[in-house]
């Protein structure tokens, strides 16, 4: 069956194949493993970009193929970066908190152990005790299980209201992006348990591996990433392949005829809604070990925005499209913004890209959609077309 | 009493008394206490001072409060004494001419009493500035006496009510009167009858009065003292006072064995280390609450350490003491009213405070309804999407912004920046709906995504010209202040104008969309386009005209927006998200709706806010889940088109 | 023939207005039945009613021999108890194959995780050549939906009905808009499938109607004006006061 399905989607061969073939450059190339070309921080750069690349491929198959334009994706984005977040701060400030204790006279008792942890994370926010949805943040293993059942839940719950009341069209995607404002805002507040706007930091410092210079630890979320960026792809292929495939496409295009072919549209919406967003929730807890910090800004609606932005230039409806456009405009985001883009002097004023990418993206975002709805992903369907 | 009578003679007296040296002659005739006041010896004195009506009397007591009169050695005369650059000046204390300057400290001796006589001259002058000719220093004085109630000024207050000319200055004497009667009056019969007066009084002042009469303390006793004003009997581990507290003020208080707390345990186990073990535990042992209990109870044996107090000995304590709070007043009779008063104060207060969150609520809803109404106009009649409509709202706060820089008068600023900023969004939108929405009709998702690419260019290009600060947009003076209903219910004119736009624009709007020939084209456009095209009208220019409406609107609405938050360039930002709410909430395709939207979730806002005042964070919160939630019920919005019309 | 779907006493108004007005109606199995009436009569919204996309505000529908209620299900679930409906305007997906068109929908079991791990198996392609064959799509079954001609899409619709192995038709207007001689095809197609199922066609079009040779109800203002066959309803004066008085 398996090679069977790839054989029937080439396609999918050829992503894993260029997704390989990038992985070992980098490693070649990367300060960890190889010959030092690229350096720790581009490391985690391109780690971070293949995350984005995962929840762009999630945002196409819910965007993409069933027409629900989530604006709320990147919440569950967010949930997942906080969920392994509350893993990693704690079993951080853990080991420091034993450390700091085991020079006392007597040896500290486990209450006290909780409250010097509980002190030292939540001081910021000015508070001492541990908030309830952090009892299982002693565990990995359960905070992993959160990190895939928190966005699941929330989006089977959010979804089958949404779905439900046949709530379609722009009312969803407004909807959605209500959601993730509320998600924010919440987030915001400082009796949150979260942090408030201090958000979860130093995570890059992976409990239990100290010892490891971060060159090594980016090549190795590299890697994880790589490799969930190849299953998820495979995972999502595997989906629209086939009758499923069929029906979801079907779904986008004319809902109701497909329930009068005794589909119950819902189902398959909510399917397509929870499992993207698991996803999604997956490639947050990649992401944000990478990235060091997590905070509220990192969930509202604009980042959700954003990434049907990468998935539009990049190409609905073909995953490796979304790939290409996470990838693309990410990379050149972080290009313009930093600094990288040489400025442009008009004379009478110069263009500074820090300033003016925005404006840039805003405008070149609006002249996509209108003159150009494949995106890049259309790109490579021309080259197809005009090789036959 | 006789000090006040005779003030009253002496300003009545005042005009007349004019007199070249008298004022010296009566200081010198007084010139020992003068000199050496004490707060006994110094009353009579001012009794003579005050009563000689001089007019140069209060500038004298002035400067002697503030310890600038000088008695001079050479001629034994007082004089006011400044010290500038050139050392010590000595005026006259008749005429303030100066008499001699830059003379040493032993040419003049200071004089300085002390804290109690400079109090008694305070309230002397009270009196004076009680009464004075000029508004303001009644003001002050009023003011200086309303900060801190002395009962020494009761009196030079009630005598200066008759004679205030000004009728607020009046009323406000006679109130702070009643607050000093109230708290310091001279028999339980004034002082209850005060209290009675303030039952009916909001204001912060007043309640303030009331609450210091039902000051309280906590008392530990085992036997009420005689005459103790008991407000309440407490029960430790009950109520507002917790065991622990309940013992340490017996701890504190009457020399109790002190709690063990597990810190004391620690600082005990580490001060009695031997060896390697504490009350025969090993150290390594002692990570468990039970072990260190163990090892603290081994050093209590051996007498180490003190015993633990556990739960049965607080428990005998308690029932060996009783814990009280007491009023600080001994009157029963007095509390007991300010109890009355104060209930009928809370009772008004919460009425008004009800009514206040009310008044709240629609300014609010004014403000969403404002930022929502253009929104409803381009999405509800013409189905289509703005991003960018926040953005609108932003440009329109901008042109109010540059029109303030322009023309200095607020109120012809405002004047000339409201049309012109629907002039400038118009454009705008005009301008949007040509290049980008035209082509997109009928694709609403896209139509959603292109305005947001124009939102996000537009956010940006105002960050780059007018900075990522706030900018002020000022109101002109006469929208400054409030409306004051009483002393909690107040509402700002600028929210009131607001209302007054969002009000005017409903009617407008509804004017434009039911009675003129645009209305009614713009219907039919939206009903059946090649139908309408077919009798005549201009689809093309309908759609122009009513996106132009639609974003024209949210120019204005900037405008009103700006001027009670700040002009940012994220401002629209905050407003889209409610704005599309309140159009969905409310009922697509309805100025009605907008409104009914409007109307509830700026009332469910200020609802969640009232509950839990100090987090705007999650009143926000909140409004979305529910507005999430009353979609399920009603996914058409309150006033929804039923049938064939509502077009599936 | 046994009775297959009844309505008694079923009433729906929007706004006031009684879309359909105390109808009662009978349809066995099998059987062919053409439904006529003026713009307005409620045609459409009886297909609604039946389908489950309009909820009637009183009456009962009933279908099967197990007298199942219809009122209160799901379209999809009205659709799985044997109900096909084809909409005036050919829906087909565009996107898709005439193959993956068919493929959906056979009938299959349609939760999801069964279309997830549904597999392809030969009787499954043998039913959709099939079906290719009954509907003269056999040439077209790679080819994308949205290149066919309109007639074409129409059969593949009724194909794709015809997949779904309904028990009950529903046709709306499948004539419009087609040439003589495609008319002619799809009228022997829906009497073919009525030789095992129950068909209902709504059609404005009484040359087609007809051809159809089969009994006739006429709808007026939401309620049965006549019914029978075709000579006999024409011949009724209320019915020529409908269609021709105005």
């Amino acid at each position: 069956m398996q090679r069977s399905f790839l054989a029937q989607n080439p396609s999918v061969m050829w992503f894993l194949a260029a997704l390989g073939l990038f992985t070992v450059v980098v490693t070649l190339l990367a300060e960890g493993t190889g010959s030092s070309v690229i350096s720790t921080s581009f490391v985690k750069t391109l780690g971070k970009v293949l995350c984005l690349c995962l929840i762009a491929i999630a945002m196409d198959v819910v965007w993409g193929y069933c027409g629900i334009l989530s604006l709320g994706h990147f919440a569950f984005f967010g949930i997942g970066g906080y969920s392994v977040g509350m893993w990693l701060m704690y079993a951080r400030t853990e080991a420091i908190v034993e450390t700091s204790m085991a020079s006392s006279v007597i040896p500290p008792t486990p209450g006290e152990v909780q409250d010097a942890i509980a002190a030292q994370i939540f001081g910021v926010v000015g508070a001492s005790e541990f908030p309830a949805i952090w009892m299982f943040s002693h565990s990995l293993v359960l905070q992993l299980l959160m990190v895939v059942l928190v966005p699941g839940v929330l989006a089977l719950v959010f979804g089958w209201l949404a779905f439900r009341s046949r709530v379609t069209g722009v009312y969803l995607s407004i909807l959605t992006q209500a959601m993730t404002l509320a998600l924010s805002l919440y987030l915001l507040q400082n009796d949150s348990g979260l942090r408030g706007n201090n958000g979860l930091s130093g995570l890059q410092n992976i409990p239990g591996f100290d010892h490891l210079p971060q060159s090594t630890v980016s090549i190795v979320f590299f890697w994880a990433s790589a490799v969930a960026l190849g299953a998820g792809y495979l995972l999502f292929a595997r989906v629209l392949s086939g009758k499923m495939g069929s029906v979801i496409r079907a779904v986008r295009d004319d809902e109701v005829r497909v329930r009068f072919l005794g589909y119950h549209v819902e189902s398959y919406k909510l399917f397509v809604f929870t499992l993207t967003a698991i996803v999604a929730g997956i490639a947050g807890a990649l992401y944000y070990p990478q990235a060091g910090i997590i905070n509220p800004t990192e969930v509202a609606p604009i980042a959700s925005i954003y990434l049907a932005v990468w998935v539009a230039i990049g190409g609905r409806g073909r995953l490796y499209g979304s790939v290409i456009g996470a990838a693309f405009v990410s990379l050149l985001a972080s290009w313009f913004t930093g600094g990288g883009a040489p400025n442009i002097n008009l004379g009478f004023y110069t263009i500074q890209w820090t300033e003016w990418w925005l404006v840039l993206l805003g405008a070149s975002f609006v002249a996509v959609t209108l003159f150009f709805p494949g995106g890049i992903g259309s790109l490579f369907d021309r080259l197809k077309g005009e090789a036959k | 009493m006789l000090r006040i009578f005779s003030l009253v003679i002496a300003l009545a007296w005042l005009p007349f008394a004019v007199s070249a040296q008298e004022l010296q002659t009566l200081l010198q005739s007084h010139r020992d206490v003068i000199i050496k006041p004490s707060r006994k010896s110094v009353g009579p004195v001012l009794d003579t001072l005050v009563a000689s009506g001089l007019p140069t009397v209060p500038g004298f007591l002035e400067a002697w409060q503030d310890k600038s009169i000088y008695l001079r050695a050479e001629d034994d005369l007082f004089y006011v004494g400044t010290t500038g650059g050139a050392g010590l000046v000595l005026l006259d204390v008749e005429t303030g001419a100066e008499v001699v300057a830059g003379i040493g400290k032993k040419d003049a001796k200071q004089i300085k009493p002390n804290g109690g006589v400079r109090r008694e001259i305070g309230s002397a002058l009270v009196a004076f500035q009680l009464s004075d000719p000029d508004i303001a220093r009644r003001t002050q004085a009023l003011d200086a006496l309303a900060r801190a109630l002395d009962p020494a000024q009761l009196g030079p207050l009630v005598a200066s009510i008759d004679g205030e000319p000004d009728a607020a200055l009046k009323a406000r004497k006679q109130k702070l009167a009643n607050y000093l009667q109230a708290r310091f009056g001279e028999t339980p019969t004034i002082r209850v009858a005060a209290i009675q007066n303030l039952s009916s009084d909001l204001s912060v002042e007043g309640r303030a009065v009331l609450s210091q009469i039902l000051e309280t303390t906590t008392l530990v006793a085992q036997e009420l003292p005689d005459g103790t004003n008991v407000a309440s009997i407490l029960t430790p581990g009950e109520g507002g006072l917790a065991r622990d507290v309940a013992y340490q003020m017996l701890v504190d208080d009457h020399d109790l064995p002190a709690r063990v707390g597990p810190a004391d345990i620690r600082r005990a186990l580490e001060a009695n280390l031997d060896g390697g073990t504490v009350g025969g535990v090993p150290v390594a042992q002692l990570d468990s609450d039970d072990m260190r209990l163990r090892a603290y109870d081994a050093l209590v044996t051996e007498g180490a350490v003190p015993a633990r107090v556990d739960a049965e000995a607080m428990d005998a304590a308690f029932a060996d003491w009783g814990f009280y709070t007491v009023y600080v007043e001994s009157d029963p009779t007095i509390t007991e009213a300010a109890e009355t008063a104060q209930a009928s104060v809370k009772t008004r207060v919460g009425l008004s405070q009800t009514a206040d969150i009310g008044m709240d609520a629609i300014s609010l809803a004014s403000i969403y309804f404002l930022a929502a109404i253009g929104l409803a106009v381009t999405f509800g009649v013409m189905g289509v999407i703005n991003m960018a409509h926040g953005e609108f709202i932003m440009m329109g706060a901008y042109t109010g912004y540059v029109v303030q820089q322009i023309v200095p008068d607020y109120t012809l600023s405002l004047i000339v920046a409201l049309p012109l900023a629907f002039a400038v969004t118009f454009g705008a939108g005009v301008a949007m709906e040509r290049l980008v929405i035209r082509w997109l009709y009928h694709r609403p998702l896209e139509t959603l995504l292109a305005t947001f690419g124009i939102s996000i260019a537009l956010q940006q290009l105002a960050k780059n010209i007018f900075g990522t600060q706030a900018r002020p947009l000022t109101s002109p003076g006469w929208l400054d202040g409030a409306w004051v209903i009483n002393d909690v219910i107040q509402i700002s004119y600028i929210r009131i104008a607001i209302f007054v736009l969002a009000l005017a624009f409903l009617c407008l709007l509804l004017f434009i969309l039911k009675r003129t020939r645009l209305g009614l084209e713009v219907r039919a456009v939206t009903q059946n386009p090649r139908m309408a095209a077919s009798m005549g009208i201009n689809p093309e220019k309908i759609k122009i005209l009513t996106f132009g409406l639609g974003s024209g609107i949210a120019g204005i609405a900037g405008v009103a927006i700006g001027l009670y938050a700040k002009v940012t360039s994220e401002m629209g930002a905050d407003y889209i998200v409610q704005s599309f709410m309140t159009v969905v909430v409310g009922g697509v395709g309805n100025v009605w709706g907008t409104l009914a939207g409007a109307t509830m979730i700026g009332g469910f806002q200020k609802g969640v806010e009232w509950l839990n005042p100090s987090n705007t964070l999650a009143a926000q919160t909140y409004m979305i889940l529910f507005i999430i939630l009353f979609i399920q019920f009603r996914p058409k919005g309150i006033v929804a088109l039923k049938g064939r019309a509502a077009g599936d | 023939m046994s009775t297959l779907l009844e309505l008694s006493g079923v009433s729906v108004s929007f706004d006031g207005f009684k879309a359909i007005n105390n109808l009662s109606f009978q349809i066995g199995e099998p059987e062919l039945r053409a439904i006529i009436g003026p713009n307005g009569a409620g045609k459409t919204t009886f297909m609604d009613i039946v389908t489950g996309k309009t909820k009637p505000d009183e009456g009962r529908i009933v279908f099967g021999e197990k007298n199942i209620s219809l009122i209160g299900m799901s379209e999809s679930k009205i659709a799985r108890e044997g109900v096909g409906r084809k909409f005036q305007k050919p829906t087909v997906f565009e996107q898709q194959t005439v193959r993956e068109n068919l493929a959906m929908a056979l009938k299959n079991p349609r939760g999801p995780f069964e279309v997830l791990f549904y597999r392809k198996t030969k009787l499954g392609a043998d039913r959709i050549e099939a079906l290719a064959e009954q509907i003269g799509l056999s040439d077209e079954l790679t080819r994308v939906a949205g290149e066919l001609s309109h007639g074409q899409k129409q059969w593949l619709e009724i194909g794709m009905l015809l997949a779904q192995e309904p028990r009950l038709l529903l046709v709306d207007e499948p004539a419009a808009g087609m040439t003589p001689a495609e008319r002619e095809k799809t009228t022997s197609m829906l009497v073919e499938a009525a030789k095992t199922r129950a068909v209902v066609v709504v059609e404005h079009d009484m040359e087609f109607v007809r051809r159809l040779n089969c009994k006739v109800t006429v709808l007026h203002e939401g309620a049965v004006l006549a019914e029978g066959s075709l000579d006999h309803v024409t011949q009724n004066p209320e019915v020529i006061e409908v269609y021709l008085g105005r």
